[in-house]
């Protein structure tokens, strides 16, 4: 029994009919990990997440949760929570109901305080006796959230936590994940936010078309051998622009008629390069004000992943 | 996968009590539960007083005529509208829409994730919608027995064939015919669920139990067999007619209710079996489609062949179970004990059935063709001897014979017996009993006695 690994999946395959969903994936989770799954619409996230969850069973291959071989529907041991397409929530019913209602399902004969901390975990404390009704998407997230929180998971499973909050719940939420994973729990989530994914998950696996098309750091992924588009702002545009025309591995990708004496530089460069240039603006006295990518990395590479494996299939 | 195959013995699947209340907080939850539950605890009690302290009655209705006379009829009419409108759309309301809810709402995998069993979750939903369908028939009964009994109070009732029911003796029986009428509406609770459960969040999932009542009202309209009558569902809803008739009409009251307890089993199992074989996957559920008719259709057109051929080889009654020996005894005994109650109303010297010696000639279309059936045409010619009287008495009426047995006897004078609705007595005018009464046709040739 592995008891490190929160999931373990090998050469996980799932079918609807002819269409496979997942094709041999390979997934591996550590305990106290935030865990990231990235991927187009129709990549396989969501059946990923519900096999995880226990709502439908592989059609081959070994998947083993929270250290238990996982071989039926609703097989999966406690300790999982967490949503797919979006949290379910009943409307006629106020936030504080709908998680007294959930707590007591899953045997809390008084979940009073479990609740409390709950709705004050997800910031929803005020709006606890409204009914949900009248919920935004982003407090229905969190309320969502909020009803996994109740059963202190293990395994958390979330399928884009963060549609619809504004800055500070997503602020709040991500806050929350961090600190159950500090606290051991593994977090598994997809998102199309990847500036989220990057910002939370220790690890990333990239689906496309139900296959793993890459696994590992976000970092990882980023420093792969691919230009990268740049932002550089500085307190004297023209020197950089020349500096950047004489730097060796830097494109300026200006758009055409973009005034030389604009704000913002774009520019297209491998790592290495992009540090020579801001050794040589320095060494000219010339002060970097903003240097960071156009797109995230994480971004760039699904893109760029995503992209070869359509033209592939053409 | 289909979730046929889950285990229900699932690690950490909550238990069927805990989903039962969970499923109870959800329904009553919800405003227009509330409402009903509000409305069949109040309306049926203001309705049956209201419509006491009336002049006119709904006699049109079943007992509508003894509004007046005692408040124990109040509940009886209330039973009729029920079986007719009230109970197919609380039905429909209820159970109808138990599971369909979670597909509007998109909460099946949440609910799924945190049961953790499909098959707890049926049961949990099944038991919860049946407690709230109970407890809103409780209301409209008890709710129009206490409006019926405060605004006329608790006197004898007078039954279908003219005989008296004491207080305590008609309490029983509207006590009974309420519990007769929960067999058909477990069916159509049943009919609601299945469903529910195999056209999702479609509206004709949520009409079904109202359409199914519609279809089974208007088959009782029709010249049918009685064999196939008997076979329906929703014969229950007028079977306990025969509860109020001395002896009570057994045979068609079990009959009813059997068949109508075997449609809610089998009706609940093809809805269980359909919930198992869901897909919870699959986010374009729309409905079970092909699998709704070949798991949900069939089994109960099998199921009503089968009732047919089984009433039919065991009740010796073939055709519409409508004859002339029967139109008249029924008619001859109804007018007996109502010739009794008028001679006591009068204040007349009392005389009992037996001396009355009462008998009926019934003919059909002028004696013109089969004289048997329902139709508006019976023409009944009674006659009775009152001790002391060398000639005997006669009265005419005109019968509407409805296909399910029951009749409205039209009095055709003579004037002082039938042909006027106030008799003037000694207390100041009251209704006649004779002008205008209901009486009731066994379908059945057999008779048990009560």
């Amino acid at each position: 029994m592995d008891t490190r690994h929160a999931v373990r999946a090998r050469a996980v395959t799932k079918c609807f009919g002819e269409v496979v969903a997942l094709d041999a994936v390979d997934l591996d989770v550590t305990q106290g990990r935030i865990h990231g799954l990235v991927g187009p619409n129709g990549a396989g996230k969501t059946t990923l997440l519900g096999l995880l969850l226990g709502l439908a069973v592989a059609d081959a291959g070994g998947l083993e949760i929270l250290g238990m071989p996982v071989g039926r529907a609703f097989g999966v041991p406690d300790g999982v929570a967490g949503f797919v397409d979006g949290p379910g929530l009943y409307p006629s019913l106020t936030a504080r109901q709908n998680l007294a209602a959930l707590a007591r399902l899953r045997g809390e004969d008084a979940p009073t305080a479990h609740v409390e901390e709950a709705l004050d975990q997800v910031g929803l404390t005020d709006v606890a006796d409204d009914k949900a009704r009248g919920f935004s998407l982003g407090m229905r997230q969190r309320l969502g959230l909020a009803a996994a929180l109740l059963t202190r998971p293990r395994l958390l499973v979330l399928d884009e936590p963060a549609n619809g909050l504004d800055p500070a719940g997503k602020r709040h939420v991500h806050g929350v994940l961090a600190r159950l994973a500090a606290d051991g729990t593994a977090v598994v989530l997809s998102s199309h936010r990847m500036d989220d994914l990057e910002a939370l998950c220790s690890e990333v696996t990239l689906l496309a078309t139900g296959r793993v098309v890459f696994s590992g750091p976000p970092a990882k992924l980023a420093a792969e051998d691919r230009e990268l588009d740049y932002r550089l702002r500085t307190s004297d545009q023209r020197a950089a622009r020349r500096l950047a025309a004489e730097t060796a591995g830097i494109r300026i990708v200006d758009e055409p008629g973009t005034r030389q004496d604009t704000d913002v530089l774009v520019l297209r460069a491998l790592v290495p390069a992009l540090d020579e240039l801001v050794a040589a603006v320095v060494r000219s006295g010339v002060a970097v004000r903003e240097l960071a990518p156009v797109i995230s990395p994480l971004e760039a590479a699904f893109l760029a992943l995503t992209d070869q494996r359509e033209e592939a299939g053409r | 996968m289909s979730t046929a195959l889950a285990d229900d013995r699932a690690v950490g699947a909550r238990p069927v009590s805990r989903g039962y209340r969970f499923e109870l907080v959800k329904l009553l939850a919800q405003w227009r539960i509330r409402l009903l539950v509000l409305a069949c605890w109040i309306a049926p009690g203001l309705f049956v007083a209201g419509v006491a302290q009336q002049s006119t009655l709904p006699s049109d209705t079943l007992f509508g005529r003894w509004m007046h006379a005692t408040g124990w009829a109040g509940p009886l009419v209330m039973l009729g509208f029920a079986g007719t409108w009230a109970l197919p759309l609380l039905t429909s309301l209820v159970a109808g829409d138990v599971f369909a809810s979670e597909d509007r709402l998109g909460t099946w995998r949440h609910l799924l994730v945190a049961v953790r069993s499909p098959r707890r979750i049926f049961v949990a939903k099944t038991l919860a919608s049946l407690t709230v369908i109970l407890v809103l028939v409780a209301g409209l009964a008890l709710s129009s027995t206490a409006g019926g009994l405060a605004a006329v109070g608790g006197r004898p009732l007078v039954g279908l064939d003219g005989h008296r029911l004491a207080s305590a003796d008609a309490a029983v029986r509207v006590l009974l015919a309420w519990a007769a009428a929960l067999a058909p509406t477990l069916a159509l609770a049943a009919i609601g669920l299945l469903g529910s459960v195999a056209l999702g969040r479609s509206p004709t999932g949520l009409l079904l139990p109202p359409l199914v009542a519609l279809g089974m009202q208007v088959a009782q309209m029709l010249p049918l067999p009685v064999a196939v009558r008997l076979a329906l569902p929703g014969y229950a809803f007028l079977s306990w007619n025969g509860l109020f008739t001395s002896p009570v009409q057994l045979a068609p009251l079990l009959i009813g209710v059997t068949v109508s307890l075997v449609w809610a089993l089998l009706a609940t199992a093809l809805a269980y079996l359909l919930f198992l074989r869901r897909d919870f996957t699959n986010l374009a559920y729309d409905g079970a489609g092909r699998r709704a008719i070949t798991l949900g259709l069939l089994p109960l057109a099998g199921l009503t062949a089968l009732t047919v051929a089984v009433v039919a080889v065991s009740t010796p009654s073939t055709g519409s179970g409508i004859t002339r020996d029967k139109v008249q005894r029924s008619t001859a005994t109804a007018f007996a004990h109502l010739y009794r109650l008028q001679t006591e109303q009068l204040h007349r010297p009392a005389v009992t059935e037996a001396r009355l010696r009462t008998t009926a000639a019934c003919t059909k279309s002028d004696g013109q063709g089969a004289q048997r059936g329902a139709g508006n045409d019976w023409r009944c010619v009674v006659t009775w001897r009152l001790p002391g009287v060398p000639v005997p008495g006669q009265a005419v009426y005109q019968l509407d014979v409805t296909s399910d047995g029951r009749f409205v006897a039209d009095g055709d004078g003579p004037k002082e017996v039938n042909g006027y609705f106030l008799l003037r007595t000694p207390a100041g005018d009251a209704p006649n009993p004779l002008w205008q009464f209901d009486g009731n046709v066994e379908l059945l040739d057999t008779t048990s006695k009560g």
